[in-house]
């Protein structure tokens, strides 16, 4: 029986300076890349494909897999491109990584960029976390020094080069064609697929794009086995993942454990609800992901059991919101950033989530009426599925499934004429006993 | 090569460049060395970008043409790429950028009311400066720290689990010229000096600051309590087999 949490990604966190290389060495660091250069780089797919892990962005793409859709007889450069614009609202596991420990990521990239034959690797991280691109600039740096990173690694006659690129503030860059026209030096616009990147990507090269916290598993997998890796976690979905709990939650942070552990498990391990509330509404894996309730508390948080209840397991970012929180007031928050953040290459989108909030805050003011709750559903069904990305898409999620839960605290509004709850109670530092 | 870039005439006569606003020539050959970073020159474009902010205070017609020159491309296509990201600033940027989260968790924990209270005490609006060029105020999205909610970031470093109170006092702070440091990160730099690190010019803090926060332990925490960990790996044990988990 496995534990209950099984910190691998984030067992050094706790470790003084686990930033640095010595730290990081110090704990067996970069050992994997011997055992790597040792097998063929189809071997090294094969074990990743093996292991069953899946993307950790959110998708839950089979990594290996998609490695393997790499056109090995094109003869163009291949890339590696580590997406680490973590910015989907709830999201903070990233973040953490790489502010605690950079070189697992980079051993990472190192141990995937073989694999896949690129002799050129970024990460592409979000311009907004200045200290964790400090600790990612130094890793990289220590990394070529110590003969990890640069010509003929480790004697092996691979060869790689990595380079630390900082965003500028753009959420779409999250979605990985876009991220590759900002790391070409554009406007962060996603491209019509097909092509995929794995044939077309980064400078029209077969290219892989990964989220943080998958390359940062590899070097876990080719140093303990697919087995092992394989043997956590649920029969579709494999190994471990960071859960990040957040909001009205007793000790919200990144709880490491089995795909499967279900929210009230970690609700548990979190102390509980804050004192004197309860649970009222959640978010599985990021505000693109339908809303969940209390009744869905014991769904295994894995990609098939998130599926079936309704939402998606997106990025494990669970967002805790108490009964003194009006779950209107969350849709249009969360709306507006839909509309600030719409690219505006698609019309369905750009001009979608403008109406979309239109509708919305008037709702909000007590000042439509309940055939609103319809034209928003049916503006939702002409943004759903209509563009090149998932942005618009995300942006129905809240939407769509607010009003299938909470229709009555929509209507709550319109009787109220406004905003029935008190903001000051569902604040951080609310008076103990405050409530809406 | 002329040391001095010149000034793009008609670009913006509101504008007229200060001595301060031409590009000196490290500055044109640091936009050059990013470029050189990669395959391909033009994907220099973003950090190339920073290092103008860095440079000037802010995107300068200047700037713009500096880049457009160093990639070969028009500036039209620059300025395209510099309104498109929001870190990208037209107007000067004060010492400090306050940036309040107030994306739906941050906000409902409290980021609305810091936001309003910076707001009145700072008496500036969204995406404005102090009269003093001191403090630039602006509301956020989500800058992935929701487990310190409410957050505020200072020149793009943590400043967790804020209240009006906190947020008041640091900004007091800053205005008086005392060392604030970001409650999980190093001492503040200024916003030019951060904007120079985001191009690729590190400075010396990295080292500066914990491994993690408290809340970005709380499950290992537990475990270590507990005495979970992961399985042991499932590969024959070679002796020099390194444990990792």
């Amino acid at each position: 029986m496995t534990d209950a949490l099984t910190p691998v990604l984030t067992d050094n966190w706790d470790a003084e300076r686990a930033w640095t290389l010595a730290a990081y060495e110090e704990r067996g660091g970069y050992a994997a890349l011997d055992k790597a250069f040792a097998m063929a780089p189809d071997d090294v797919i094969d074990a990743v494909k093996e292991s069953g892990l899946r993307g950790r962005g959110g998708a839950g793409f089979p990594t290996g897999m998609k490695w393997g859709f790499i056109p090995q007889d094109n003869p163009r450069p291949k890339y590696l491109v580590v997406n680490a614009d973590e910015s989907e609202p709830g999201t903070c596991k990233d973040i953490p990584l790489m502010m605690a420990s950079p070189h697992t990521l980079v051993e990472g990239v190192i141990l995937s960029a073989y694999a896949i034959r690129a002799n050129t690797a970024f990460i592409y991280v979000r311009g907004e976390v200045l200290h964790v691109i400090r600790r990612l600039q130094r890793a990289v740096q220590e990394a070529y020094l110590a003969g990890h990173l640069g010509t003929d690694i480790h004697g092996s006659g691979y060869h790689l080069d990595l380079i630390v690129h900082a965003g500028a503030g753009a959420y779409i860059c999250g979605e990985e064609t876009a991220l590759l026209e900002g790391l070409e030096g554009r406007r962060g616009q996603p491209r019509l697929r097909p092509p995929f990147p794995a044939v077309a990507g980064l400078y029209a090269s077969p290219t892989v794009i990964n989220n943080v916290e998958s390359i940062a598993s590899v070097p876990s997998i080719i140093a303990n086995g697919p087995a092992w890796f394989a043997g956590m976690g649920t029969e579709k979905s494999k190994g471990f993942g960071i859960f990040s709990l957040s909001g009205h939650v007793r000790n919200p942070g990144q709880y490491e454990a089995p795909l499967g552990i279900t929210l009230r498990e970690l609700i548990d391990l979190a102390g509980g609800i804050r004192e004197g509330h309860e649970l009222k509404f959640w978010t599985p894996g990021g505000s693109s992901t339908p809303l969940l309730t209390p009744e869905h508390l014991d769904v295994p948080l894995d990609f098939e059991s998130v599926g079936a209840a309704g939402s998606m397991l997106g990025t494990r970012a669970l967002q805790l919101f108490d009964e003194t929180t009006c779950v209107v007031r969350a849709v249009l928050r969360w709306t507006e950033f839909y509309k600030h953040e719409s690219c505006g290459k698609c019309t369905p989108c750009r001009e979608g989530t403008w109406w979309l909030t239109q509708t919305l805050a008037r709702l909000e003011k007590g000042q439509g009426t309940e055939a609103d709750l319809d034209l928003l559903l049916d503006q939702c069904d002409n943004i759903l599925g209509r563009s090149f990305c998932a942005l618009g898409d995300g942006a129905t999620s809240p939407i769509s499934s607010s009003i299938k839960h909470f229709r009555d605290e929509y209507l709550a509004h319109l009787t109220n004429g406004g905003c029935p709850f008190d903001p000051v109670a569902s604040t951080a530092f609310a008076p103990a006993g405050a409530s809406a | 090569m002329s040391t001095e870039y010149p000034v793009a005439q008609g670009q913006a006569q509101a504008e007229a460049a200060a001595p301060s606003d031409v590009l000196d020539a490290t500055t044109l050959a640091e936009l050059r060395e990013i470029a050189a970073r990669y395959p391909e020159p033009r994907s220099g474009l973003l950090p190339m970008l920073h290092l103008v902010q860095s440079a000037q205070g802010r995107i300068t017609p200047e700037g713009i043409e500096a880049c457009a020159e160093v990639l070969g491309i028009s500036a039209a296509e620059v300025n395209g790429v510099a309104t498109f990201y929001t870190m990208y600033k037209r107007r000067p940027v004060g010492d400090y950028h306050v940036g309040v989260c107030t994306n739906t968790l941050c906000a409902v924990m409290g980021g609305d009311l810091i936001f309003e209270r910076l707001k009145e005490h700072l008496e500036v609006g969204n995406d404005e400066t102090t009269e003093d060029g001191s403090i630039t105020l602006e509301h956020i999205e989500c800058n992935a720290a929701c487990d310190y909610a409410p957050v505020m970031m200072v020149n793009w470093e943590f400043m967790d689990n804020q209240t009006p109170e906190s947020a008041v006092q640091v900004v007091d702070d800053l205005r008086a010229g005392k060392p604030v440091h970001s409650t999980r990160g190093p001492r503040l730099c200024t916003w030019r000096e951060a904007e120079r690190v985001l191009a690729g010019f590190p400075d010396d803090r990295a080292d500066e600051g914990p491994t993690a926060g408290p809340a970005s332990l709380a499950g290992l925490r537990i475990a270590r309590e507990k005495g979970w960990t992961a399985p042991a790996s499932t590969l024959a044990s070679s002796g020099e087999e390194t444990d990792r988990d």
